[in-house]
């Protein structure tokens, strides 16, 4: 069964404890800005949304890379960056309709949400349950491609 | 079913193995004229650098990749095709018959008109072969200079700097990437390559090369500023140009590329194009462009691949869109960044801090945008351009503050009681 970040921006307090778990695993420090979930605060009313990668299927990213540097992970269906493969030319970062695939200037290669492996250290750093990493049919995956679909420009295939 | 793919660039391979995936028995033959495996120029910079060996710039990493799904590659150029007997005539004096044919025949440098391009040490950066030569004379502390500042210059430059060499660059244009930037931003990427220790000239054209009878530095460069420059490598860097000659007589309509229609075929029944060649609908204004960049190859590869093999997929038009690294400083542009009639814009410049960002507008939907020092969600332009989301206040918000798009979109795409999978 695959599974998805379920997210529920109506409860999250914007405490931040997944962007900091989120650098942590990934580049073993505390520091928000290398986190790849980043949640944005909606000052006028209040609202906190975590935003990351929706690993969607359509693979923008996946797609544009040149040189054959981002993957499916078979196990968790996340498109993960192989970084010893990326040159760092960033066009998987204007690729992206969603803008969850940043350049990292420390690194010189890009990054983007690979859910850990299948453990994602955001859900397990959110107090408040509103991110949770469950079955995919569950969360209403129907619902995710609704959403993704919004915005969806890309050619429409009708197989 | 026989298909034919010209050129192994990102184009071909892609439509190569879309084909493959809508059936496991037809025959597919991809040509290409060099005698590397597919690779990809985008990732020569990063060999220049010394990043990567060559290998690392093959598209696909897996020696066996075409092997295993029974595409054959062909080494050869297309001389000629004849669609009237679907037979493709090779260099090689044999020819391959098709029922199906994906012209993916890429584009090429262009050599600006002048005297003395044919001396030895001036090269264009664009093949495999042209690297190796750019790698031999581009030695530390060797004196280089680029004609050219537009993408591809741009792009090279961080790799010549960072073989230590001393670096002069020519534009004809105003500014630096003049067909890709705003002038704020072209004029601070000029001011930031200066900063760096690169001598930059714009308006100014390169009018010979003569040889300077100097071993260390043997070509002498003149310019329209009256200054004359020895150094001892030229890189030609001065745009591309589809490659269509070998389609003269064939009665496939070429205008500046091979023109094609929303599904990528083009005026001849069974014969597609797509990539750096293809001249198709722009999403914005409609009218037919080349769009010569990675994605679009990917995009409009896919979508000729699925109607080759009977399926229907649809473009909903080409869109420009570039991120460029220019010695560390970041900088992208999308869509109708130069703007429309009737629409406005708004523009936040931070000199000192090498940051910029212009938007444009038509009503209250984002249709083109320029940026630079903008690494952080910046693919989120697309999403708003693309997805033509609409808006509403959030276009003040913008006119105010640039740099909020990410908010922007969430705003305006997500309500609020909304849960959605991540």
């Amino acid at each position: 069964m695959q599974r998805s970040l379920l997210i529920n921006p109506d409860i999250c307090t914007g405490c931040l404890q997944c962007e900091m778990a989120c650098s942590f695993e990934h580049f073993g420090m505390i520091n928000p800005s290398k986190s790849v979930i980043k949640v944005f605060e909606f000052h006028h009313d209040g609202r906190k949304v975590p935003y990351t990668c929706t690993q969607c299927a359509e693979a923008w990213c996946l797609h544009a890379c040149p040189v054959e540097a981002i993957v499916i992970n078979k196990e968790t269906g996340a498109k993960v960056i192989l970084e010893d493969v990326c040159v760092g030319c960033k066009v998987c970062t204007i690729a992206c309709p969603f803008g969850t695939v940043n350049y990292n200037h420390d690194s010189g290669k890009v990054m983007k949400c690979d859910l850990c492996g299948g453990d994602p250290a955001c859900a397990l750093a959110c107090p408040t349950g509103a991110i949770t990493y469950v079955d995919s049919d569950w969360t209403g995956l129907e619902r995710m491609r609704q959403w993704a679909a919004k915005t969806d420009s890309r050619p429409k295939a009708q197989a | 079913m026989n298909y034919v793919i010209i050129g192994n660039g990102p184009a071909g391979v892609i439509a190569a193995e879309t084909l493959r995936q809508s059936d496991p028995q037809d025959s597919i033959v991809l040509i290409g004229d060099e005698l590397e495996p597919p690779y990809s120029r985008m990732a020569i910079p990063y060999l220049l650098m010394g990043d990567i060996q060559e290998a690392g710039t093959y598209l696909r990493k897996d020696a066996n990749h075409f092997r295993n799904l029974n595409i054959e590659l062909l080494v050869a150029r297309a001389d000629k095709v004849d669609p009237t007997n679907k037979k493709v005539f090779l260099n090689n004096g044999k020819t391959v018959n098709y029922d199906k044919l994906l012209i993916a025949s890429g584009s090429r440098p262009v050599a600006p008109p002048i005297t003395g391009m044919n001396l030895p040490g001036i090269y264009p950066c664009w093949t495999m072969e042209d690297s190796r030569h750019i790698m031999k004379l581009a030695k530390k502390g060797a004196r280089v200079l680029q004609m050219g500042a537009g993408f591809i210059g741009c792009i090279i430059l961080e790799a010549l700097a960072s073989r230590g060499v001393e670096l002069i660059v020519v534009e004809m244009g105003n500014r630096m990437v003049p067909r890709m930037m705003t002038e704020g931003a072209g004029g601070l990427i000029k001011k930031w390559c200066e900063k760096k220790g690169v001598k930059v000239f714009t308006s100014t054209k390169v009018e010979a090369i003569e040889k300077s009878g100097n071993s260390a530095n043997p070509l002498k460069v003149k310019l329209s500023n009256g200054e004359s420059l020895t150094v001892g490598l030229v890189i030609s860097a001065t745009g591309v140009r589809p490659n269509t000659e070998f389609l003269k007589g064939s009665g496939i309509v070429t205008d500046v590329g091979i023109k094609v229609d929303e599904t990528m075929q083009t005026n001849v029944p069974g014969v597609y194009a797509a990539g750096d060649v293809a001249q198709a609908q722009e999403f914005y204004t409609g009218a037919q462009m080349v769009n010569a960049i990675q994605p679009n190859a990917a995009d409009q590869a896919r979508i000729a691949a699925l109607n080759m093999a009977g399926k229907s997929a649809r473009s909903q038009g080409t869109m420009a869109i570039n991120v460029l690294n220019t010695l560390g400083l970041i900088s992208s542009s999308f869509g109708q960044w130069m703007g429309v009639a009737g629409g406005d814009h708004t523009e936040l410049v931070d000199e000192d801090n090498f940051r910029y960002m212009h938007l444009e507008f038509k009503d209250d939907i984002l249709v083109g945008a320029t940026s630079l020092g903008l690494t952080q969600h910046v693919g989120v332009i697309r999403g708003l351009i693309q997805g033509k989301i609409r808006l509403g206040e959030w276009k003040d918000l913008l006119l105010k503050d640039p740099t909020r798009i990410m908010e922007a979109y969430l705003a305006r795409t997500q309500g609020s009681n909304f849960k959605f999978a991540a």
